[in-house]
C-alpha cells in the first residue's frame, strides 16, 4: 500500500474511532446526563436569563419550526445589514473592502445561514474582519447548531410515546454551540495556530518577494474561521480559494485535522441516535450503510484521480503521480479525492483542490454525493435526510414482510410516507428544474459568457452549482461565472428551499411520531439493525439518487467520461 | 360457551356451500375473461382512471401521444407516423392490462359471490302474497317484510321472526344441540334462523333482514369499484407511487432542455415513452387487483370480510384469542381412564359406570359408555334402541344432573348407582357414615394435577372408582400454533377451567397464554390490556355476549352460527365456524401487505434496465460516446425505445397471476423473509427486464 492510500485509511480509521465516543458524549448532551462540561452551565443559563428563555419549557413540533424559522430570520437580516454596510464600518476593516452587490449579499447572507456557505465572492477581496467575524463566523457556529437542534427534536420524536414534546429548541440550539461545535473548533483553530494558519487583526501583510516586487498578502483572523468552517459542516472559506490556500491548510498535518473536522461530527451524530434511542446497534447499523457507500465513493475517486488523465498519457506525459491538474503537491492525488468525497458527502463543501480540474468520473461521484446528501451528511441535517430515506425504506420493507411499516414501534402510515416523499422530491425539483432553466438560457444566448467550459464540462458546472446549493453544500465546480443576479437570486432560493423544507417535514414526521403509541417488538417486526433492512435502506437511497439523476449525470460526467 | 360445541361437524348447509366455493374460480375463466375485456375498455374513462394518478399519468400520456402520431403524419419532425403510432398502441395496451387486470380481480369476486348466493337460491321459500295465494321464490328473492310458511320438514329460508303459529325447531346445524326447541309467536323464542330445519307444526314467519343487506351482499360491494375504499396502507402506497411520478415527470420535462444544451433534439415520443417506462406502472397497474384479490380470497376460505381494512389489519395482528373449548380441544372432555378403588374389580367398575351413563347424553357420559365399550364391556342397552324410556333397563328410573347435587345417576331394583364431582359424592357417602378409600382420594388428586376431571362413581353409597375425563387437544393443533409464534402472533387460550386445568392444557397445546375461569367481561379486559399496550388484538366469538369483545377487538370474527349481535359486532363472519381460521386469515393479511411491497419493489429495479435502454437510445446519434451506456447492445435507437415499452406494457399481464394468488408467505422471521423477496423482487426487478427487453429487441428489430 503506498503511503498516499495509508494516509488516508489512517485517517478514516482514526476518524471512525474518535466518532463513537463523541456520539456518545453527544447524546448525554442531549439527553441532558451529567457530562464534564458542565462546567458551561452558568454561563448557559445567563444566556437564557438574558434572552428571556425558559429552558424548561417543553416545545412541540411546531412551536420548534417556528423558534428555529425566526431565529434564522434575524440571523439572515443580521447578516444582509452587515453586508450592506461593511464599506462604511468604522473599525475591523483595515483594508478598505467596499460594501457588497445586493444580489450577491443575499445570496452571500442565505448561504451563511443555511449552513450552506455558497461563495459567490472571495473572502480576501470582498469581506472585512467585521463581516468575516460576526457575519461569516458567527453564522458558521448557529447554522450548524441549528441542524443539530433540529435533528435531536427528530431523535426525540422517535422516542417519545403519545406525546407532544420534542424538547426545547433553544436549548438544544444553544448546547450544541457550547458544548459540541465551541470545544472541537477551540481545539482545532489552535492546532491549525501552531501550524501556522494565522490569526491576526492586522490589515494585509507587504511583503518583498526575491524578485524585489511588494507583494500585499491578505492575512486576518483566519484560524478560529477555518477550525468552525470545518467542524461545523459549513466550507464558507476566509479566502477564496478555501482550504488549499497555504494559510487555511498549511501542511499535509493540517489536511489530516481538517479533514477529521469535516468528518468526525456528522459521524459522531449517528452513532448519538443508537445511543440516544438507547439501541447503539441501530447506530452501528445505520453507519455501516453510510460508510458501505461512502467507502465505494473514496475508492473510485482515488482510482480515478491516481490513474490520471488518459489524455496526458497518450500525450507520452508522466502521469504517474496522477491526475495533479487543480491540485495541491502538499496533499497529493489520494488525500484530495478523499477530502472531495469528504466534503460532498457531508455538506460541508470546503475544498482542497479544485472539483472542477478532477476527472469526469470523481466530479460525477461528488454530484451524486451531494444528491443523495445523507452519507454522514451536514451536522444534524445530514441525518435528517438519512432519516427521510429510512422512513420510504421502513415502508417499503415494512410490505414486503407483511406487516404494516414500524419505525422503531412507531407505525409508519400515510401521514409520514406524504411528507418523506415531498421532501423526498425538493432535491431533483430544485437541482433539476434549475439547472433545466440554465440549461436553457444558455442554448438560446450562447454568448451569456457564464461557462468556462464548453460542451458536458460546461453542463457539469451548470447541474454540480444547483446540486451544491440545493443539497446546502456549498463547494463550487468553479469555471463557473455565479456573481450574476441570476445565479445569485435561483442559488440563493435553492438553497433557502434545501435547508428548510428537509428541516420542516422530518420534524413534522417526528411530532407525528411522537404522539403514536409504542408498539412493542415481536417476532414479525422488522429490526432495522438487520442486514436485510439496511440492503434496502440503501437500495433505496443509491435507487432514488440514480434514478433522479442518471439522465442529467450521463449528459455531463458520463458523456465526459466516454469522450476522454 | 357451551353452545359452541360441536357447532361445525353436522352442519350440513354449510357444507354444501362450502363445496361450492372450495371449487376455485379457475385465474382466466372464459367467461371473465370476455366481460373483464369489456371492461377493461369500460374502465377508461377518465373519471374512472383519476383514482389511480399513475395509471392516470399513463394516459394523459397516450392522449399527447395520440396528437403526436396525427401531427407526425403531416410533419416530419417528430419522427415517422409508424414509429409514433407503434408507441400509441402500445401506451393503450398498458392502460388496458392495468384496467385488464382490476377488471379480472372484480370478475372473480362476483364469480365466487355468485356461487355462495347460489346455495341460497337452491332454499325454496313459500312466500305468502297479499291475496293470501302462496307463491315458491327463491329465499335470495326475499325481501324485509315478506310473509313465508314454514311446515313440518321445511328448512326456513331466511332469518324472520314469527309471527303466526308453534313449531318444533331442529337447530343443529347452527347450534349443534340435537334437542329440538319450540319457537313460536309472541315473546322472546319467536326468531328463527334461516338454515335452521321445522320438525313438525306450521308457523308463518316474517322475513327480517334486507337479502341486500346481508353481509355477502356487502363484500361484493367491496369487491366492485362503487364502493370499493381504499385501505391506510394502500392510501400510503399509493402517496409514495405519487411521488415517484412527480420525480419521473421531472426527469422527463427537464431532459428536454438538458438535450437541446446537448444539441440533441429529443422527440415528444420518446421522453412520453421514457416517462411511462419510468413511473412505476407495473405495481400502479396492478394496485387495486391486488386489494381485490386479498378479499377475494378471504371469501375463498370462506370468510366475508365488512372491510378490506380487516383483512389487511388481520396481517399485523399480535395476538390471537381463542377459545379453549372447539378450538384447541375436542369439544368436549372424554373419560381416558378408569381407576377402581381399593377391592374393587374393574369389571364392577366399568359395569356400574356404564349403566350409570347410558341415559346421559352429555358428551362425557357418552365418553365413558365408549370407553368401557373399548375397553370389552358393552351393556346390552348400548346396542339396543335409545329411544327405549328406560334405557333398556326395566325400572329404571334416571337421575339427571342437577347443579345443586353436581351428581347424576340411575336408581334401579337394589342398586343406585351416582356419578359425580369429588365433593359431591363424598358428602353422599359420608352422610351415610362410609369411608373415601384411600387411593381413590390419591388418584383424584393426580388426575386433578394433570389438569383432568376426577368423577367419583359409587353404588349403594360405596365408592368403586374414579374416572378420568380429560381435554383431547385437537390433532395438528400445536403444529399451528407453532406457525403462529414464528409469524409473530401470540396465541391466548381462554378457558371456564380453573387454573391448574387451564394451565395444564395450555402446556400441551402450546399456547403462549391463557385466561382461566373466564368471563365474557375478562375477554374484554384483555383485549383492553393487550390493546393498550400498542397490540392489535383478533377474537373469534358466537354469542351475544361475546360482541362487546368482538366489536373492541381490531378484527373480530363472528361465527356464521352465532347470534346477530355477533355478527354485528364483529368485522368478518366465517361460513365455516372454523375458530382456527384465523391463522388462515393472519395469512391472507400479510400476503396483501407482500404482494403490494414486492411488486412495488419490483416496478422501481425495473427502472435500471431501462434507463440503459432508453438513455443511450435518445443521446447515442447526437454524442456517439454514449454507446458505452448501451450495455444491452440493443438494435436501433427506435428498437430500443419500443422494447422497453412494450417490455413495460407486457410485464403487466404477465404479473396478474400473481396478483391475484398473491405472493407466497412464509413465517421465518421478518428478517429473513425481507432478505429472501429483495433477493426475488429486487435483484430479479434488475436482471428480469435486461434479459426481456433485450428478447423484446431481437424479435422487432428486424421488423421495423
Amino acid at each position: 500500500m503506498n503511503s498516499e492510500i495509508l494516509g488516508i485509511v489512517v485517517l478514516f480509521v482514526l476518524t471512525m474511532l474518535l466518532a463513537i465516543p463523541l456520539g456518545k458524549y453527544c447524546s448525554r448532551v442531549f439527553l441532558g446526563e451529567k457530562t464534564w462540561l458542565d462546567f458551561m452551565l452558568p454561563a448557559e443559563n445567563l444566556i437564557y436569563r438574558i434572552c428571556r428563555i425558559n429552558p424548561a419549557k417543553s416545545m412541540n413540533w411546531k412551536e420548534n419550526v417556528k423558534a428555529s424559522l425566526i431565529l434564522n430570520l434575524i440571523f439572515f437580516l443580521w447578516a444582509m445589514l452587515i453586508l450592506l454596510t461593511q464599506g462604511w464600518h468604522p473599525f475591523g476593516n483595515p483594508d478598505h473592502i467596499t460594501s457588497m452587490e445586493p444580489t450577491t449579499a443575499f445570496n452571500t447572507a442565505i448561504s451563511f445561514m443555511t449552513n450552506t456557505n455558497l461563495q459567490h465572492y472571495s473572502g480576501e477581496t470582498s469581506a472585512s474582519y467585521v463581516t468575516q467575524l460576526v457575519v461569516f463566523c458567527f453564522l458558521q457556529f448557529v447554522s450548524a447548531a441549528t441542524g443539530i437542534a433540529a435533528m435531536v427534536s427528530l431523535f426525540k420524536g422517535v422516542l417519545q410515546r403519545q406525546a407532544s414534546d420534542l424538547g426545547n429548541f433553544y436549548v438544544l440550539f444553544l448546547k450544541s454551540c457550547t458544548r459540541i461545535l465551541l470545544p472541537i473548533s477551540i481545539v482545532v483553530a489552535i492546532f491549525l495556530v501552531f501550524r501556522g494558519t494565522p490569526s491576526t487583526f492586522e490589515g494585509a501583510a507587504q511583503v518583498v518577494s526575491l524578485q524585489g516586487d511588494t507583494v500585499s498578502v491578505a492575512r486576518g483572523p483566519v484560524a478560529p474561521m477555518v477550525a468552525i468552517k470545518q467542524v461545523g459542516t459549513n466550507g464558507g472559506g476566509y479566502f477564496g480559494p478555501n482550504s488549499t490556500h497555504p494559510f487555511e491548510n498549511p501542511d499535509y498535518l493540517t489536511n489530516l485535522v481538517e479533514n477529521f473536522a469535516i468528518l468526525i461530527i456528522p459521524m459522531a451524530l449517528v452513532f448519538a441516535f443508537g445511543y440516544y434511542i438507547r439501541k447503539p446497534k441501530v447506530g452501528y447499523a445505520f453507519f455501516a450503510a453510510m460508510t458501505l457507500v461512502f467507502v465505494s465513493f473514496v475508492a473510485i475517486t482515488v482510482y480515478f484521480e491516481s490513474a490520471g488523465n488518459p489524455m496526458i498519457s497518450e500525450m507520452g506525459i508522466d502521469n504517474s503521480a496522477g491526475s495533479m491538474e487543480g491540485k495541491e503537491v502538499r496533499f497529493g492525488t489520494a488525500a484530495s479525492a478523499f477530502w472531495g468525497v469528504s466534503t460532498t458527502s457531508t455538506s460541508n463543501g470546503s475544498v482542497n483542490s479544485m472539483h472542477d480540474s478532477q476527472t469526469p468520473i470523481s466530479g460525477g461521484v461528488y454530484m451524486l454525493d451531494m444528491m443523495i446528501n445523507a452519507i454522514y451528511g451536514g451536522a444534524g441535517v445530514g441525518f435528517i435526510n438519512f432519516f427521510v430515506f429510512v422512513i420510504i425504506a421502513v415502508f417499503i420493507s415494512g410490505l414486503m414482510v407483511g406487516r404494516t411499516p414500524e419505525l422503531l414501534g412507531k407505525k409508519i402510515e400515510a401521514r409520514e410516507v406524504k411528507i418523506a416523499a415531498l421532501v423526498a422530491i425538493l432535491h431533483p425539483l430544485l437541482i433539476l428544474t434549475g439547472t433545466a432553466i440554465a440549461s436553457q438560457i444558455q442554448t438560446n444566448n450562447p454568448d451569456i459568457g457564464w461557462l468556462a467550459n464548453p460542451s458536458f464540462h460546461g453542463f457539469s458546472e451548470m447541474l454540480y452549482e444547483f446540486t451544491s446549493s440545493a443539497a446546502n453544500n456549498g463547494s463550487g465546480f468553479e469555471g463557473l461565472g455565479d456573481a450574476t443576479p441570476f445565479w445569485n437570486i435561483l442559488c440563493g432560493l435553492c438553497m433557502l428551499f434545501g435547508r428548510f423544507i428537509p428541516i420542516i417535514g422530518p420534524l413534522a414526521i417526528a411530532g407525528s411520531l411522537a404522539g403514536k403509541k409504542y408498539i412493542p417488538e415481536g417476532a414479525g417486526t422488522l429490526r432495522i439493525e438487520s442486514p436485510a433492512f439496511i440492503a434496502v435502506l440503501l437500495s433505496v437511497i443509491i435507487i432514488i439518487a440514480a434514478l433522479s439523476f442518471f439522465p442529467a449525470l450521463t449528459l455531463g460526467p458520463l458523456a465526459e467520461h466516454f469522450s476522454l | 360457551m357451551a353452545r359452541w360445541l360441536n357447532i361445525f361437524p353436522c352442519n350440513a348447509t354449510l357444507n354444501t356451500m362450502r363445496k361450492h366455493i372450495k371449487k376455485e374460480v379457475r385465474l382466466f375463466d372464459p367467461a371473465l375473461v370476455r366481460e373483464s375485456i369489456k371492461q377493461s375498455f369500460v374502465k377508461l374513462r377518465p373519471r374512472l382512471m383519476m383514482k389511480n394518478p399513475v395509471m392516470f399519468c399513463v394516459e394523459v400520456g397516450t392522449l399527447i401521444m395520440l396528437l403526436v402520431t396525427i401531427y407526425s403524419f403531416s410533419h416530419s419532425d417528430q419522427g415517422s407516423p409508424l414509429y409514433n403510432s407503434i408507441i400509441f398502441v402500445v401506451l393503450l395496451l398498458t392502460l388496458l392490462f392495468a384496467n385488464f387486470a382490476e377488471a379480472i380481480a372484480e370478475a372473480r369476486g362476483r364469480a365466487q359471490a355468485d356461487s355462495l348466493r347460489k346455495t341460497r337460491e337452491e332454499t325454496p321459500a313459500k312466500t305468502v302474497a297479499d291475496d293470501g295465494s302462496v307463491v315458491i321464490k327463491a329465499s335470495s328473492q326475499l325481501k324485509k317484510g315478506d310473509v313465508f310458511i314454514c311446515e313440518t320438514g321445511d328448512i326456513i329460508p331466511s332469518d324472520g321472526e314469527i309471527i303466526e303459529g308453534i313449531a318444533t325447531v331442529d337447530e343443529s346445524a347452527i347450534t349443534g344441540e340435537s334437542a329440538p326447541v319450540i319457537r313460536e309467536a309472541g315473546g322472546d323464542k319467536s326468531s328463527v334462523t334461516g338454515g335452521t330445519k321445522v320438525l313438525s307444526d306450521r308457523i308463518n314467519v316474517m322475513v327480517t333482514t334486507q337479502p341486500g343487506e346481508s353481509f355477502l351482499d356487502k363484500m361484493i360491494s367491496l369487491v366492485e369499484g362503487a364502493s370499493r375504499q381504499k385501505t391506510p396502507n394502500e392510501i400510503a402506497l399509493t402517496l409514495l407511487l405519487s411521488g415517484f411520478t412527480i420525480v419521473f415527470l421531472l426527469v422527463t420535462v427537464t431532459l428536454k432542455p438538458f438535450g437541446d444544451y446537448a444539441q440533441t433534439p429529443i422527440s415528444i415520443g420518446a421522453l412520453i415513452a421514457l416517462f411511462v417506462c419510468l413511473i412505476p406502472t407495473t405495481i400502479g397497474g396492478l394496485l387495486s387487483a391486488i386489494g381485490i384479490a386479498g378479499m377475494d380470497r378471504a371469501l375463498q376460505a370462506n370468510v366475508i370480510s365488512k372491510s378490506g381494512r380487516a383483512v389487511e389489519t388481520a396481517g399485523d395482528l399480535d395476538t390471537i384469542l381463542l377459545d379453549k373449548t372447539g378450538t384447541i380441544t375436542i369439544g368436549n372432555r372424554k373419560a381416558t381412564s378408569f381407576y377402581a378403588a381399593e377391592g374393587v374389580p374393574e369389571d364392577v367398575l366399568m359395569e356400574s359406570a356404564t349403566i350409570a351413563s347410558l341415559a346421559d347424553s352429555t358428551p362425557e357420559g357418552k365418553s365413558i359408555v365408549e370407553l368401557a365399550a373399548s375397553k370389552g364391556f358393552k351393556h346390552p342397552a348400548v346396542i339396543g334402541s335409545s329411544t327405549d324410556a328406560n334405557y333398556g333397563l326395566p325400572g329404571a328410573r334416571v337421575i339427571r344432573f342437577s347443579a345443586e347435587t353436581r351428581s347424576s345417576g340411575i336408581e334401579l331394583e337394589g342398586r343406585s348407582i351416582r356419578k359425580g364431582a369429588f365433593d359431591a359424592i363424598k358428602n353422599l357417602v359420608e352422610k351415610q357414615g362410609r369411608a373415601i378409600p384411600a387411593n381413590i382420594k390419591a388418584v383424584v388428586e393426580e388426575i386433578s394435577g394433570n389438569g383432568g376431571t376426577p368423577l367419583v362413581v359409587a353404588e349403594n353409597f360405596k365408592v368403586l372408582g374414579a374416572i378420568e375425563l380429560q381435554d383431547i387437544v385437537k390433532p395438528g393443533i400445536t403444529e399451528r400454533f407453532e406457525r403462529l409464534r414464528k409469524m409473530g402472533v401470540k396465541t391466548v387460550m381462554v378457558t371456564g377451567d380453573n387454573p391448574l386445568t387451564a394451565k395444564y392444557i395450555a402446556q400441551k397445546a402450546g399456547v403462549d397464554d391463557y385466561i382461566a375461569e373466564a368471563k365474557p367481561e375478562d375477554k374484554l379486559a384483555y383485549i383492553r390490556q393487550e390493546q393498550a399496550a400498542g397490540k392489535l388484538v383478533a377474537m373469534m366469538g358466537d354469542g351475544t355476549n361475546d360482541a362487546p369483545a368482538l366489536a373492541q377487538a381490531d378484527v373480530g370474527v363472528a361465527m356464521n352460527s352465532g347470534t346477530q349481535a355477533a355478527k354485528e359486532a364483529g368485522n368478518m363472519v366465517d361460513l365455516d365456524n372454523d375458530p382456527t381460521k384465523l391463522i388462515e386469515v393472519v395469512e391472507i393479511g400479510k400476503q396483501l401487505l407482500i404482494t403490494r411491497g414486492t411488486l412495488t419493489t419490483f416496478s422501481i429495479a425495473n427502472d435500471v434496465a431501462k434507463y440503459f435502454a432508453i438513455v443511450p437510445a435518445l443521446f447515442m446519434t447526437s454524442i456517439p460516446a454514449l454507446q458505452a451506456l448501451n450495455i444491452m447492445k440493443l438494435a436501433s435507437p427506435e428498437s430500443a425505445i419500443l422494447s422497453a415499452v412494450i417490455f413495460n406494457a407486457i410485464i403487466i399481464p404477465m404479473l396478474i397471476p400473481l396478483a391475484l394468488r398473491g405472493v407466497a408467505y412464509k413465517p421465518v422471521g421478518a428478517g429473513a423473509l425481507l432478505a429472501r423477496n429483495l433477493l426475488i423482487y429486487g435483484l430479479g426487478g434488475i436482471i428480469v427486464p435486461f434479459i426481456g427487453i433485450k428478447l423484446i429487441d431481437l424479435v422487432i428489430a428486424p421488423l421495423i
